[in-house]
């Protein structure tokens, strides 16, 4: 039982006794598959995205979590992974990604820059200060400067979390 | 011409703004044919522009500096003798403003495109900029 626990989507479905039969709902199915193929936008800003490139390749393997499908296109993709400094020129650009993308869709902040400005919080001329200031909404901040290939795993995690946890309706 | 620091490894020519277009030919004839890097520095009353020339041959570098007064800030391009200059003029136009005359494409490099303002200006501000609390 205790190993049964730690699998993520052993509580929404139900073995029936003695028969091969599961129960389970349509929308709990359609969560779980949900959280365990979060395909990112290839989309990296700076140097958090070398972060996010070790996270993606064998070491880390990010594909251990589902979310290792890296889209070239926006029209693919669930999540965005804003890993980086954000300029202003960029805004744009990232507020027509977010715009292309299909609904569901959740963005993870990665690293000081995508969450505030960080280092360039203060008298620069050209860095938009964190992703939501674009009025792009951010589902999961991650920390750091840049935050560990783990931190972000853990990030990919809570998001999971999140996306099992959603009441209807998003 | 004056010399500004004779004993220094990298020599320093201080020139009226006038004299770039000659001096750097004479530069460029002497061997010191790559310009790497053009820049400027604001001091308030003025804008200083740093070119360095280098030399591939002697590796030795020539920094020539003249200064440019904040209401007339013109000055003779270098892209028609060096291409390198191209691009460096136009970040220069970008942060400081200055107008490079008879440059074949001055407009920004960087910044976007309907900014009117110049960033590394000291009288620069804007809404955006949040300024560094004194501690």
């Amino acid at each position: 039982m205790a190993v049964i626990e730690k699998i993520p989507a052993s509580g929404l479905i139900e073995k029936f006794p003695g028969g091969g039969i599961v129960l389970t709902t349509g929308e709990s199915v359609l969560k779980w598959s949900k959280a365990s193929s979060l395909w990112p936008l290839t989309f990296g800003l700076a140097c958090c995205a070398f972060e996010m490139i070790a996270a993606g390749a064998s070491r880390f393997d990010i594909d251990r979590f589902g979310a290792g499908v890296f889209r070239a296109s926006p029209r693919q993709c669930d999540v965005m992974i804003v890993a980086g400094t954000i300029c202003i020129k960029m805004g744009d650009c990232m507020k027509r990604l977010y715009a292309q993308m299909p609904e569901p869709k959740y963005v993870i902040a990665m690293g000081n820059c995508a969450v505030s400005g960080g280092i360039f919080y203060h008298d620069t001329y050209s860095v938009v200060k964190g992703t939501e200031s674009l009025g792009i909404p951010v589902d999961v901040h991650i920390p750091g400067c840049p935050p560990r290939p783990e931190n972000l795993l853990f990030g990919l995690m809570k998001l999971q979390e999140k996306i099992r946890n959603e009441k209807r309706g998003r | 011409m004056k010399n500004v620091a004779a004993d220094s490894p990298e020599k320093q020519i201080e020139i009226p703004r006038e004299a770039l277009p000659e001096t750097a030919r004479r530069l460029v004839s002497e061997g010191f044919d790559n310009l790497h890097c053009i820049t400027a520095v604001d001091k308030k009353d003025d804008i200083e522009l740093i070119y360095t020339f280098y030399s591939m041959d002697k590796h030795a570098c020539v920094t020539v500096k003249t200064r440019l007064p904040l209401d007339d800030l013109n000055i003779e391009s270098l892209a028609n003798l060096r291409r390198s200059a191209d691009w460096l003029e136009r970040e220069v136009y970008d942060l400081f403003g200055v107008k490079f005359l008879n440059h074949p494409n001055l407009k920004r490099i960087l910044n976007p495109d309907d900014w009117d303002v110049h960033p590394l200006r000291k009288d620069f501000s804007s809404p955006d900029l949040i300024k560094k609390p004194k501690s």
